[in-house]
């Protein structure tokens, strides 16, 4: 288990350096430093000075991938791909255009970003998982059907129209909570509601409809015949048998995403004014920082890998059959 | 008029992508097995409702895909014409009204005045505060108060009284059709079309056909002297908007399909057949790629090209060809991002294929590599891919919003879906409300997103036998009913099986 462990970690490292090389070819070899120059401070009159100027602020005057005007082992480590894209390994981020410090900002910023993304987590897996469930006991019938067509109305309507509706609905013409806005400690919670239903709400469509396909898939197996057959009642077959075997790959489906939530969501996040990643992120696309984008990338990329390790973990914690080697 | 006719890329590629859909469909025309489930497609009520709508918005597209540059007038009439700058498609002339019916700012649907009180200056040179009329809206009314709701009725009735005799029309010929191929009398097929036990869903498509055709009747007569869904803040009809972004929302989600397919079938299926290093390498290539959070990768390669096309404005010479490259580019990032799912699935299949018996017969009378992939393994994936293409489809077009939103979309002066919607979301905060932008988009897009989503579903039960969907619930839960009924009703012979 363990051995398994350390070679997926090590397996990890090549993926992690792809994408190292991806961000690296993107945004610095399709278009050069000087070309993200020329756009942070105006295309038409920019001078040859100003561009220096700009890039030796943030680092960027530098070879891409040989330093020739150094000796030794600074003829590598003195170049744009070590300083910035090697150093990200090293959770060396460097500043924002804004002269902050990335890092800082990334830590201050996972806990807003994770009071939403955590509850909407576990209450979407539970509401989805309730009313995925009513639809097979009741399947083959009118509420079966209905929530089926629910379900692919629900999938129809972009999550824009979810936000921009519960906002209007629950803070504009009921005044139940704010429109947006954080605010520390337990008073965040009024600020939260909203949101955390929205984010619920908006992705109930498509996992409810999987949700049920894995219970149905689940109801034609031998063992809820056998079930059956013993004389067992539809709810005991349905609750003892099928919800526990159709949870595996449901909670393993799960487990991948839980890294992610430190990321937060792009949209949500920034409609309702939330401090966390997700509006920082946005903020940064919106300003061209390409310093923060380049960095919420690989960040990105290593959460994702990393909920790709506890996914093979959390099989072999929930189902005894399968054995790592 | 003399025109000049002009083909975007974008343009170029509809082309291409149709041309691929007719060749398609004559192959599959010509072998039974092909057809198959297609005709289970064709037998689903949903699904061929939902199709019905989707030509609807598919036409509009197409209309919207013949682009031209208008001869400008010039008195002289010399035998050299001048062709304007403006980029124009088919659908603009047709709604040219539309288009140039520009208000100066905002008004609700059907309005007669504006929405916002102006200070007018009188001819005495006094000034008062109030609702200015419309330049256009309601313009030929003379009491606007008093005739409006009896001139929206008197329009609409005839809008849509045309729009029934041209279902009606329809409605006569497709059953007399069906009637010849069926060797029947036309009264007795119109009575099974009726009852709903034909084979092919005929009842739902003419339903939601009459739908359609009612609806759009009403708007046709109504569109040309009123702003039928309101004006934005600019002026511009909201109407026209929602119309001109259905081809936006259609491209997005047809060209990215378009541009990963070769990505995810070479390498999906190179990685199965070949295996070892060529596996090892491409499921390399694809587990990098997948593990960046798509959006964050979207967003990354739309600011670059951003860009790249700032810093090289040389490149585009009209404004329509700069938004068709980046609503091209958009497209490509997109399904450079997005081979990899279907990729993987590739591969799993063809590791499966590759083992049976008759590629390893083919492989024993040595059969080469290249014949082999593309005689045997590729068209029995091919039903992955189609599934794949159609439920992809809609997850594009809700795509597509938010990506807008978020800044890394199509380019600003392009209409969609998602640049209406980031224009209007602040209007919702305002006092009075502004609704009708909003309210356009949104039934727009459900309209055609929900009749993607059930035809993907109709094409998935037809095409994965596993999936139980909603049309296959619909016919176990009919069947249910029927078997409740005491008369047993003989199913009705299929007009497949009939010579025709």
């Amino acid at each position: 288990m363990l051995n398994y462990i350390i070679r997926r970690i090590l397996y990890a490292i090549p993926i992690l350096v792809g994408v190292n090389l991806i961000t690296f070819t993107l945004f610095f070899v399709v278009n050069t430093p000087d070309d993200m120059a020329r756009m942070q401070l105006g295309i038409k009159r920019v001078t040859p000075d100003a561009i220096a100027k700009w890039k030796q602020e943030r680092g960027y005057d530098q070879p891409l991938m040989f330093n020739n005007a150094r000796e030794g082992l600074e003829k590598i480590t003195r170049t744009i791909f070590f300083e910035k894209s090697v150093a990200m390994f090293a959770f060396r981020f460097g500043r924002a255009d804004d002269g902050r410090d990335i890092a800082y900002e990334i830590r201050t910023r996972m806990l807003p970003s994770l009071a939403i993304a955590l509850p909407v987590f576990v209450l979407g897996l539970i509401v989805y998982i309730a009313f995925a469930l009513t639809m097979v006991f009741f399947r083959a019938t009118y509420v079966d059907f209905w929530g089926v067509v629910l379900c692919v109305a629900l999938m129809s309507i972009s999550s824009l129209f979810y936000i921009i509706g519960g906002q209007f609905l629950i803070s504009k013409l009921w005044h139940l909570v704010p429109i947006s806005g954080y605010s520390q400690g337990l008073d965040s919670a009024k600020f939260l509601v909203l949101p955390v239903i929205i984010g619920v709400i908006s992705a109930a469509g498509a996992n409810t409809r999987w949700y049920r396909t894995l219970f149905l898939e689940e109801m034609g197996k031998d063992y809820v015949r056998t079930a059956r057959a013993k004389g067992l009642p539809e709810s005991a077959v349905l609750f003892r048998h099928v919800l526990q075997n159709a949870l595996i790959p449901i909670l393993t489906g799960a487990v991948v995403v839980i890294p992610l939530l430190f990321l937060g969501s792009l949209i949500v996040e920034s409609f309702f004014g939330i401090p966390g990643l997700g509006s920082y992120t946005i903020d940064a696309i919106n300003s061209q920082d390409f310093a923060v984008v380049r960095v919420m990338v690989f960040l990105g990329s290593l959460l994702y890998i990393v909920g790709l390790i506890l996914t093979d973990i959390s099989y072999t914690l929930v189902d005894p059959r399968i054995r790592l080697e | 008029m003399s025109f000049k006719p002009v083909i975007l890329w974008t343009d170029a590629l509809v082309y291409v992508l149709i041309a691929v859909i007719v060749i398609f469909a004559w192959q599959v025309r010509r072998h039974e097995h092909l057809l198959a489930p297609w005709r289970r497609v064709g037998h689903s009520a949903s699904g061929m409702a939902a199709l019905t709508i989707l030509m609807f918005f598919i036409v509009i597209g197409l209309l919207d895909t013949i682009h031209l540059r208008p001869a400008i007038q010039n008195g002289n009439g010399g035998s050299e014409a001048a062709y304007g700058v403006e980029v124009l498609s088919l659908l603009d002339l047709l709604g040219t009204p539309l288009r140039t019916q520009v208000e100066t700012t905002y008004s609700a649907p059907f309005a007669t005045h504006l929405y916002a009180r102006e200070t007018v200056e009188l001819p005495d040179g006094g000034q008062v505060r109030e609702f200015p009329r419309l330049k256009f809206g309601g313009a030929h009314l003379q009491d606007p108060e008093a005739q409006l709701a009896g001139d929206i009725a008197t329009r609409a009735a005839a809008g849509t009284g045309l729009a029934l005799l041209l279902w009606f029309l329809i409605a006569t010929s497709v059953i007399a059709l069906v009637a010849h191929r069926r060797n029947e009398r036309f009264l007795s097929t119109f009575s099974a079309i009726w009852r709903g036990i034909t084979p092919v869903p005929w009842r739902a498509v003419f339903v939601t056909l009459a739908l359609i055709l009612l609806l759009g009747g009403a708007a046709l007569a109504l569109c040309s002297d009123y702003h039928i869904l309101g004006t934005d803040k600019v002026g511009q009809d909201v109407f026209y908007q929602s119309l001109k972004s259905i081809r936006t929302g259609l491209l997005i989600g047809t060209l990215t399909t378009l541009m990963m397919l070769p990505f995810a079938l070479l390498l999906g299926v190179a990685a199965g057949y070949f295996r070892g290093w060529v596996d090892d390498l491409i499921q390399y290539l694809y587990t990098t790629l997948s593990s960046i959070p798509g959006v964050l990768l979207i967003a990354a390669t739309v600011l670059m090209m951003q860009v790249y096309m700032e810093t090289h404005p040389e490149l585009f010479d009209t404004i329509a060809a700069r938004a068709d490259l980046r609503l091209l580019f958009l497209c490509i990032i997109l399904g450079v991002t997005s081979w990899t799912g279907l990729c993987r699935l590739l591969r799993g299949e063809t590791l499966k294929l590759r083992e049976m018996e008759y590629i390893q017969a083919a492989t024993a009378f040595g059969v080469s590599h290249w014949r082999i992939i593309s005689r045997h393994i590729i068209p029995n994936v091919m039903h992955i891919v189609l599934i794949t293409t159609v439920m992809d489809f809609s997850g594009l077009v809700l795509a597509e919003a938010v990506l807008s939103y978020v800044g890394v979309g199509v380019d600003p002066s392009t209409i969609s879906f998602g640049t209406m919607i980031n224009a209007a979301r602040l209007e919702m905060a305002r006092e009075p409300m502004v609704w009708w932008a909003l309210f356009a988009a949104f039934s727009f897009m459900f309209a055609l997103v929900l009749s993607a989503n059930l035809f993907a579903d109709a094409v998935q039960n037809a095409f994965d036998p596993r999936m139980k969907t909603l049309a296959a619930l619909a016919r176990t839960w009919r069947r249910k009913k029927h078997r409740e009924e005491p008369v047993t009703k003989s199913s009705s012979p299929s007009e497949d099986s009939l010579p025709s």
